[in-house]
């Protein structure tokens, strides 16, 4: 099924990220998120009262706090007043959001930012809070116990094994040795068992960052950016909650939304999958036909993915700033980026990039 | 003349020059709510939501299958405790396969998420969205969660009404108006409520008296003025021209609609009638092509949580000239079968489930053009305003809906 062409052309024009950290004991939100912001305003020369409308991802589970979002507003400087919303989900719906916004010609231009400091707590035991509250949160199963499950199910099914797994995440990390901003880089040890089968060397760092991106349409996004990552295609889609109806080696999500973003169209020399832990990255491969191209030419994750840098609630947005970096800095033509929510990749977000031929 | 036809409150200088080439126009019809009570111990929050949609969907006569895409609101998810909870109400809401958005934009985000799904439609993503909005406030206590206290950070001062109460008397010093205004809203919405069968509080033997001797909770706010804590859910289909014709009722038209936000303190911030609320519904206007919101517009459903912020959203709305507004409340002109009827639904006085609330503001306008309303319609209501207002008076999200579909 051939995907329709958006209403307009929208394109990713500026990205930056923060290095992410294990701690950032010293700094709230919003003085995390400021570099960032000042960063891709100065990417394209623009100053806030430039852009046409805002958009953020968070979640105050990680604040510890109601309505955390507002204070990060005042890292935007929102005076006078601006055309501005918030998502509470990773970045790259605030992506979405803003991408629908511009598609209705209300605006030209659009800032999405997203931001999650992980340190304060046990983010295994806050990612308990967001399953099932009457039947599956009062067990606490954690994040980690139940990847576990997934990987366990994919090994059952023959779809991977343990050293495969431990491949992942010795190619994530060697290709982070290029990406100052990630947390875990060259040589990791596997580790001890996490939760069996998967070793810590299996499962994402646990860290705080932000990230932020600036979009355009049409002529307004080549006055901004020598290339621009135009945005051929961009849909998500959700599964069931309950694990026991889902059939964890396969994201049938992922795939639903890549036939809708266009992917399957034509090939793409890049991706960027936000695969938390090594088994997820097989089951992604597998739902996006990854290596299926007749010579397996597709580079995965070259920014090291979220085995390297998982900032909670930006690490997906980031996947697109990364796949847009790449087609801006000419080393890619045409990139995949994809971004999760939930347990067990229950949300899944794709996006298909393109630079201008050249 | 309205302060909103200033060009100074104009738009933004980032957003698009020339109006949309190809956007287009958000009808309404299907519209669905729960009966708001104080604690529904009947049902789970997936109940709760389902409950509301599948209203909608009646009234619409669609089934879950006609619709392409889901977006929910709420408001802070520790009010519930259910971190990020549209995961788990994928299956209640139908949205399994579907792409599913999540909203919160404060206490505006009933509104915001209304807007945020027009934009599926304004853009062409999808035909036919739902969109839901809701909160379970029993599952905690709604004061105590938005009174958490952060390191380094003024408290809120005991939720929200010990933040407004010093903005309203700031209010009345600015104004000079009587003491007794607020107890005429709140009077008026109570019994407006008794007219609206999904409405919380229904007061049957409610008087003036009784509103101006209720216990003063936080000066010069009492209790009578002061919005309950609901457990309730609201929900809209909304769909394109293709959709509206096929829609078995009336629809209500999407004219205009507009977000702006602001940041919660600073220095010169005007708490009584903030810029970003005058600049939002100077944009729902000039899209609407509304000059003169007094006398082209036929009803009103506004954010009024304690019953001052009518006169003080009148003026700021720009139905009034500043200072003006508690004059519209005092002659009359506001109640239902006034002039400019405001809160017909008996507004969020009489009904509060916060993330929920800003959503019952946009479905009732849509309601009144419609000509849906029952017993609180508003006779020949063909444009009407639905407003919702969050955080320290700081994020506004405003629709004007019509019986006529947009002429441009």
């Amino acid at each position: 099924m051939p995907a329709p062409r958006p209403l307009r052309d929208i394109a990713v024009v500026a990205f930056a990220q923060t290095d992410h950290r294990r701690t950032s004991d010293e700094l709230s939100e919003v003085e995390m998120l400021m570099p960032v912001l000042h960063q891709v305003l100065a990417q394209t020369g623009m100053r806030t009262s430039d852009i046409g409308f805002t958009c953020s991802g968070s979640t105050d589970y990680l604040a510890g706090r109601a309505f955390s979002f507002t204070m990060a507003l005042d890292g935007v400087g929102a005076w006078p007043p601006i055309s501005e919303s918030h998502v509470e989900m990773d970045g790259a719906w605030a992506l979405y959001e803003a991408w629908t916004k511009l598609l209705t010609g209300d605006a030209d231009t659009a800032l999405v930012y997203a931001y999650g400091k992980s340190s304060p707590g046990s983010v295994r035991d806050v990612l308990t809070r967001q399953l099932d509250p009457y039947y599956v949160a009062p067990l606490w199963p954690d994040s980690v116990a139940l990847a576990a499950l997934q990987a366990q199910a994919l090994i059952d099914a023959g779809d991977t094994d343990e050293p495969a797994l431990a491949a992942v995440a010795t190619r994530s990390r060697a290709a982070a040795a290029g990406n100052s901003h990630a947390q875990l880089r060259g040589s990791v040890p596997r580790g001890e068992y996490a939760v069996y089968p998967l070793r810590t060397g299996d499962c994402p760092p646990i860290g705080d960052g932000a990230a932020a991106v600036i979009l355009a349409a049409g002529e307004r996004a080549r006055e901004l950016c020598e290339r621009p990552a135009w945005i051929r295609g961009i849909d998500h889609r959700i599964e069931a909650h309950g694990l026991g109806v889902r059939d964890l080696t396969d994201s049938p999500s992922t795939r639903l939304a890549a036939e809708h973003a266009g992917v399957f169209e034509r090939p793409v020399d890049t991706a960027e999958l936000h695969a938390p832990f090594t088994s997820q990255e097989v089951v992604l491969r597998k739902a996006l036909r990854l290596d299926e191209g007749p010579d397996g030419g597709v580079e995965v994750n070259p920014s090291g993915g979220a085995l390297a840098a998982n900032p909670i609630m930006a690490a997906g947005l980031i996947r697109i700033g990364e796949a847009a970096d790449r087609i801006r800095r000419g080393e890619s033509d045409r990139a995949l980026a994809h971004a999760t929510s939930g347990p067990c990749l229950q949300q899944n977000l794709v996006a298909v990039l393109e630079g201008d031929p050249r | 003349m309205s302060r909103a036809t200033n060009p100074a409150t104009g738009p933004a200088t980032g957003l698009a020059k020339s109006p949309a080439t190809g956007k287009e126009p958000v009808a309404v019809v299907g519209i669905g709510q729960t009966k708001h009570v104080a604690a529904r111990r009947d049902v789970s929050i997936a109940g709760l939501v389902r409950e509301a949609a599948q209203r909608a969907l009646h009234d619409a006569e669609l089934t879950w299958s006609d619709i392409d895409a889901v977006v929910i609101g709420k408001a802070p998810d520790f009010f519930e405790g259910v971190m990020m909870p549209e995961l788990y109400l994928a299956d209640a809401l139908g949205a399994v396969g579907k792409p599913m958005l999540r909203v919160h934009t404060a206490g505006s985000v009933g509104g915001s998420t209304a807007l945020v799904a027009t934009n599926l439609i304004a853009g062409r993503v999808h035909g036919t969205v739902l969109t839901l909005a809701y909160e379970k406030q029993s599952e905690s206590n709604a004061m105590w969660g938005l009174s958490l206290p952060i390191p380094f950070q003024q408290p809120l001062l005991a939720g929200a009404g010990g933040f407004f109460a010093p903005h309203v008397r700031a209010y009345m010093r600015r104004t000079g108006a009587p003491d007794t205004v607020g107890s005429l809203v709140a009077y008026k919405d109570r019994r407006n409520a008794l007219k609206n069968p999904y409405a919380h509080l229904h007061e049957h033997d409610i008087t003036l008296e009784k509103v101006q001797a209720s216990p003063m909770l936080w000066d010069p706010i009492r209790y009578s003025e002061t919005c309950p804590s609901s457990d309730g859910a609201c929900a809209m289909i909304l769909t394109d021209r293709a959709g509206a014709a096929r829609s078995p009722r009336p629809a209500a038209w999407m004219h205009g609609g507009a977000m702006r936000s602001e940041p919660t303190l600073f220095a010169g911030k005007d708490f009584v009638s903030p810029q970003a609320g005058k600049d939002c519904a100077a944009d729902v206007y000039r899209q609407a092509g509304i000059a003169d919101p007094r006398r082209e517009i036929d009803a009103v459903e506004m954010y009024v949580p304690f019953s001052w912020y009518e006169p003080m959203w009148l003026e700021n709305l720009g139905f009034a000239d500043e200072g003006e507004g508690w004059k519209l409340t005092e002659s009359g002109v506001t109640e239902l079968d006034g002039d400019l009827p405001v809160n017909m639904s008996g507004g969020v006085l009489s009904t509060n489930p916060i993330g929920a609330s800003g959503m019952i503001r946009f479905a009732e306008a849509a309601l009144q053009v419609r000509g849906q309303a029952g017993e609180h319609q508003v006779d020949g209501a063909r444009r009407a305003l639905g407003h919702a207002y969050g955080g320290g008076s700081q994020f506004f999200s405003m629709w004007l809906v019509g019986a006529e579909p947009p002429t441009s």
